[in-house]
This record gives C-alpha cells, sequence and structure tokens, in this order.
C-alpha cells in the first residue's frame, strides 16, 4: 500500500510540486537565514579564530566581547606572568586605526600587534599566502589580509614591499599577506609587531589590549583561569569560551537574531500555510477514494500510514531541495560577490533545525489532513 | 461456523433478521432500515430495488459491514457481523466482501490492471504478482487492451468493468454493487450488467446488486422490492 500512497501523490503534479514547493521554500529559506545568521555571528570572532598559539585570552574583567577593548597596563602582564601555572604570557594589541592611503584616502584598518620577542599569535604558516612571519621584524613592515588587499587594490597583484600606508603619521610598508577570517566590520587587518602598532594609534597611556598565555602542561586551562582571575581580578578565557562569550554578546545585545529569527519563523509559517494548504486540498480531493479503500478493507491505522507517509516523502523531497538551494546560494554568493567577506556558514545545527522544522511542518499537514480521513465513514462510499 | 463458508448449499450468505436503522435523533430521527428480515442466497444475483430514499443503499451497506444497525442480527458468510468489531470488520470487508460503486472510485494514479489489483495489494501481494492476477481479470471483463490505460482514458462503461474486475480479483465470497448502471448509457448498462452476471456469479458466492434500472431487472434472479425501509416483496424467478 505503500507503493498506491505514493502513486496517489505524484499521480496529481499539480498539487505534488505545490507540497514539495511549499516545504522546500521554508526548507530553503530557513536554512539560509540560518546560515547568514551563524556566518556573521561566527564573523564577529574572526580575530580570536585568527590569533593563534596561546591557550588563553587575559582581560580587564569587564570586557564583553573582543571588539570591546579595555586596555589593562604593562604591570598587568607582570601579575599575570606571576601566576603559577601560567608557562608564558605576552601583549597583544588588537585596536583600529585610521590609515591614509597613497592616493589620499583614508580607510579604518584592524591593527593586530604581536609580542616583538616571540611573534606569539601570528597566523600559522599555511595561512600566509606571502612572505614570511619573520619580514614583521623589518621596520615598518606589516602584513595585510587577503580581503584588505582586495579592498585595497582590487585585482593588483601582491608585491611586497610596493604599498605604503600611512596611520598616525607613521609609515607602514607591506611586506606580506596572509589569510584571514572574514569579519564583521569588513576592515582590512593589518599585523604587525607590537611595538610598531602602538605607533599606530594616537599616545595613550595604557595600550595593552588582551595578555595571551599558555598554560603549563599538567594544568588544565579551567584551572589557570580560575587562579588569574583569583590573582589578579582579571577574567580569562579559552579560545572557545572567548568565542561564545562574544557571540553571547551579539545575541543578546543586537537586533540581529530578533531580525534572523523573524524572517526563519516567516519561512515556517509560509512553508506550513503553503504545504498544509495544498496537502489538505490534496487529501479532500482524494477523500472519496480513501473511502473506497477504507471500504475495501484498509484500516484507519494503514491509512494514516499512507498519509504520513506521503507526508515524509513530500518533506524529505523538499527539505533536500531546500538544503542543496541553501547551500548553492551560499557557494555562489562567495564566487559572484568577491568584494565582501563571506557571511554565510552552514553549522551542522542548521541541519538538524531546519530538519525538525520540515518534520514539523509536514507533520501539521499531515495531521490536518488525517483528522478528515480518520473520521470519514467508509460508508460514504456508496453517496 | 467457518467449515460451512465454502460449501455453502443450503445455507443463506446474508441472513437479516429484525435489522433496523435510525439515522440522527429528534427531529431529524430517519429510520432507514425497519425490522427487515432476509436472506439471500450463494449462487444468485440479487437485485435490490426500490423508490429513492427507500433504504437499499442503508441495506447494502449495512450487510457490508460499512454501517452498524441500530438493532438486529445480521449473519454474513457465516459470521455476525453484529458481534465483530474494528480491525476484524475492516479485515473481513477486505478479504470477504467485493464492492462496485455508483461512480467507479477508481485511483486516478493507477492504471486499469493497478486498480484492479488494489484489493490483493491490501491483501499483502506482491505487486508484480498482483497486476498480473488483475490483469487475467481485466481481459475476462474485454479489457486486455487497456491494462496500461488510466481511468481518464476510460469511458464509464470501461471504467466500471475495471471496477467489477477490481471487486472480484480477490475471490470474494460476496459481491455489492451500489447503482453500478445508473452514471451509464442503456447500452453500457447492459454490458456491465452481462458482465456481472457471467464473471460474478458463483455457486459459492452471493451477489447483490442494487438498481434502480428496470431496464436491467432481467438479469436477475430474484428481486427485492423495498419500500419505506421496509422489504416488500421478494421475487424468485424460475431458473432457466
Ligand atoms: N448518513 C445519513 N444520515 C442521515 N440520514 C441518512 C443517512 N443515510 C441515509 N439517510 C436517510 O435514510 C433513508 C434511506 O437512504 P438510502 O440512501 O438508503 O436510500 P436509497 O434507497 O439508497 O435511495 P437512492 O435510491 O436515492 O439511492 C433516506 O431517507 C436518507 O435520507
Ligand atoms: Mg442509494
Amino acid at each position: 500500500m505503500s507503493w498506491v500512497a505514493l502513486k496517489m501523490l505524484t499521480g496529481d503534479k499539480a498539487k505534488y510540486f505545490g507540497i514539495v514547493f511549499g516545504v522546500t521554500f521554508a526548507a530553503l529559506l530557513m536554512s539560509q537565514q540560518l546560515s547568514i545568521f551563524c556566518g556573521l555571528m561566527r564573523n564577529t570572532t574572526s580575530q580570536i579564530r585568527d590569533i593563534q598559539g596561546a591557550d588563553l585570552w587575559v582581560m580587564d574583567r569587564n570586557v564583553q566581547f573582543i571588539d570591546d577593548v579595555k586596555p589593562l597596563s604593562e604591570n598587568d602582564l607582570y601579575r599575570v606572568r606571576g601566576v603559577p601555572g601560567v608557562e608564558w604570557a605576552v601583549r597583544l594589541y588588537k585596536g583600529i586605526a585610521r590609515a591614509r592611503l597613497a592616493d589620499g584616502n583614508f580607510q579604518q584598518m584592524i591593527v593586530l600587534g604581536l609580542d616583538n620577542a616571540t611573534l606569539v599569535g601570528a597566523p600559522g604558516p599555511h595561512r600566509i599566502l606571502h612572505g614570511t612571519i619573520e619580514d614583521l621584524r623589518q621596520p615598518d613592515a606589516v602584513f595585510i589580509d587577503e580581503f584588505g588587499w582586495k579592498y585595497l587594490y582590487g585585482d593588483e597583484p601582491f608585491a611586497a614591499g610596493r604599498k605604503t600606508l600611512e596611520l598616525n603619521d607613521k609609515r607602514a610598508v607591506i611586506v606580506g599577506m596572509c589569510k584571514c577570517n572574514p569579519t564583521f566590520q569588513t576592515f582590512p587587518i593589518l599585523y604587525c609587531t607590537y611595538s610598531q602598532a602602538v605607533q599606530f594609534i594616537p599616545q595613550e597611556r595604557k595600550t595593552l589590549s588582551f595578555v595571551l598565555a599558555k598554560a603549563d602542561d599538567g594544568v588544565t586551562e579551567a584551572e589557570v583561569c580560575r587562579r588569574i582571575t583569583d590573582q589578579t581580578g582579571f577574567k580569562a578565557l579559552t579560545d572557545d569560551q572567548f568565542f561564545w562569550t562574544t557571540i553571547d554578546y551579539y545575541m543578546t545585545r543586537t537586533g540581529i537574531p530578533i531580525n534572523f529569527g523573524i524572517t526563519v519563523m516567516l519561512g515556517f509559517v509560509v512553508g506550513c500555510a503553503i504545504a498544509g494548504q495544498t496537502f489538505y486540498l490534496f487529501t479532500i480531493e482524494n477523500l472519496k477514494q480513501f473511502g473506497a479503500l477504507k471500504a475495501m478493507g484498509v484500516g484507519n491505522l494503514r491509512l494514516m500510514g499512507m498519509i504520513l507517509l506521503q507526508a515524509y516523502v513530500v518533506g524529505v523531497i523538499g527539505y533536500g531541495l531546500g538544503l542543496g538551494g541553501a547551500a548553492l546560494f551560499g557557494w555562489v554568493f562567495e564566487r559572484v560577490v568577491t568584494t565582501a567577506p563571506p557571511a554565510f556558514y552552514f553549522a551542522w545545527p542548521i541541519l538538524g533545525i531546519t530538519a525538525g522544522a520540515v518534520l514539523l511542518i509536514v507533520t501539521l499537514s499531515a495531521l490536518v489532513s488525517l483528522r478528515r480521513v480518520l473520521f470519514l465513514e467508509p460508508a460514504v462510499v456508496f453517496r | 461456523m467457518p467449515a460451512t463458508l465454502d460449501s455453502p448449499a443450503g445455507t443463506a450468505a446474508v441472513a437479516l433478521r429484525g435489522v433496523g436503522k435510525v439515522f440522527g435523533i429528534g427531529d431529524t430521527r430517519v429510520a432507514a432500515l425497519r425490522e427487515v428480515d432476509l436472506d439471500l442466497p450463494y449462487g444468485e444475483l440479487v437485485l435490490l430495488v426500490g423508490p429513492s430514499g427507500c433504504g437499499k443503499t442503508t441495506l447494502i451497506s449495512v450487510v457490508a459491514g460499512l454501517l452498524d444497525p441500530s438493532e438486529g442480527e445480521i449473519e454474513v458468510l457465516g459470521e455476525s457481523l453484529s458481534r465483530m468489531r474494528g480491525g476484524r470488520k475492516v479485515r473481513f470487508r477486505g478479504e470477504r466482501i467485493g464492492f462496485v460503486f455508483q461512480q467507479y472510485n477508481l485511483l486516478p494514479a493507477l492504471t486499469a490492471a493497478e486498480n484492479a489489483a488494489v484489493p490483493l495489494l491490501i491483501a499483502g501481494w506482491n505487486r508484480r504478482k498482483a497486476v498480473a492476477r488483475a490483469a487475467d481479470l481485466l481481459t475476462e471483463v474485454g479489457l486486455a487492451d487497456k491494462l496500461t490505460a488510466y481511468p481518464s482514458q476510460l469511458s464509464g462503461g470501461q471504467q466500471q468493468r475495471v471496477a467489477i474486475a477490481r471487486a472480484l480479483v480477490h475471490e470474494p465470497k460476496l459481491l455489492v454493487c451500489d447503482e453500478p448502471t445508473a452514471a451509464l448509457d442503456a447500452a453500457s448498462g447492459r454490458t456491465v450488467m452481462g458482465l456481472i452476471r457471467k464473471v460474478a456469479v458463483e455457486p459459492d458466492r452471493a451477489v447483490v446488486v442494487v438498481t434502480h434500472d428496470s431496464r436491467v431487472y432481467d438479469f436477475g434472479d430474484r428481486i427485492v422490492s423495498m419500500a419505506d425501509g421496509r422489504v416488500e416483496k421478494v421475487e424468485v424467478k424460475p431458473a432457466g
């Protein structure tokens, strides 16, 4: 009878496509919006993921997210170094500076200043596209990220030492290029040494944005974080914790989740409406057929199975098409829109959330229809 | 007494005793059947006739286990329907009763052969075998060249012949037909009745046909006349 159910479903092409369309639309809209949402949220943490080589981020206790810099003093660095279980601790400058381009234009830049001695936090070799990280030790040297280069110089091929910028009246020479994660603010990223970085910004009393630290072998990161907080009063977070703290901030303090949430709800509601209504019409139109089957010895349980099968088949197809469509969108978007960093991140939970929503849509559609079929008197076949 | 079912000589296929059916309550109360006593034998084609609204459809619905009577006892194919519940009744209908409806009620998405195979599919047959068996029956009703046609490609008479094949494919012991010729012209109506007579009537099967259509009265072995919910008259035609 499963076969009969599927034949019935696909027999009426218009309705069949209508239902599939409804589910596809919902799955596409939901997964696409969720992906962009996740992408944007993820982009807010790009520098956390860019900075590599340390276990812990130490910061002022009131810092809420990566861009919420509340500078520490030099002395604070030594206090962190003094905490037992801290193998080493180094400076990180993170800030935004205004650069003057060769053509006289101004551009905001994200500046990451790395500890002069160790260059902790620098991109790993696989992320470096031009130059070597040691080039940062040359006078006035900076690395720029790939998007930043494109943003400033378009398709011009990279050449070390050819491009210079002016930050806070100091010269910066672009000596290398690296891959960075797409950012939320879309500003170009400059890597340089810490001492270089503090010259790129107007004189301030405190310039130390973060302390990057490593835990001793044999001490858990959580334990070291606890000790740092106990001894210094600073907040100490692992990469992962800082990642989620930052996302948490954007989730609770901006309208982004609500706006995306509304669109996702809309996808769900419209999907429900289209799929549910068409499925209902389909069932009503086949009511006489279902009645005949009932008379001919198909019990309610089997009818329920048939209708649920129809609904779930449509659900699976619509889910596949919708997700495929969303993935295609992301793929095309990334290739067509080269001027903007991609904000499309297909996190695995999106598969589950969309699947759950689609399951709900088709189940609701089926239930609405089921009521009519289950309460159908088989004797109606003689009317 | 299932043992008697396949050797039915002498016993009635359907026996109704004091059967009544009431629809609605209060002002809308309609007594569709009153005190019906009726025996239908195996091996005969019984015509159920009477004016519109006299209760013919209600009677065969009750006989086929589609409606529960308000009172009385019904025995069909040796089993008491009154005492049969839910799932068992559904299975009983599926296995032992064949249905032909006025509006054919074929599944538009299935071919003629697939439609005729539905009762076997319900019984759990494998599809290929079921369709092959259905094709045999369609050949018997003269539709050998329409096996893969869809209902929309068939005339009313042809659709009703598919429906007859469907009603018989699982070899039911009772066939009920509600106005099978009402939607057809005279010639097609006679073809359909002739076919029912020819392929449906078997010594171990009872056939009941509700009809308005006096043009087909000559196909019946027995004519049960109803009026106002009661059986008024039973005429048995002499054999031959
Ligand atoms: N489901 C129902 N609810 C209420 N009344 C009903 C129902 N079914 C039948 N009736 C009533 O029962 C009576 C008998 O109806 P039935 O359909 O059995 O007549 P019929 O002899 O088949 O008529 P026709 O020749 O027009 O088909 C009618 O008065 C009808 O209005
Ligand atoms: Mg009737």
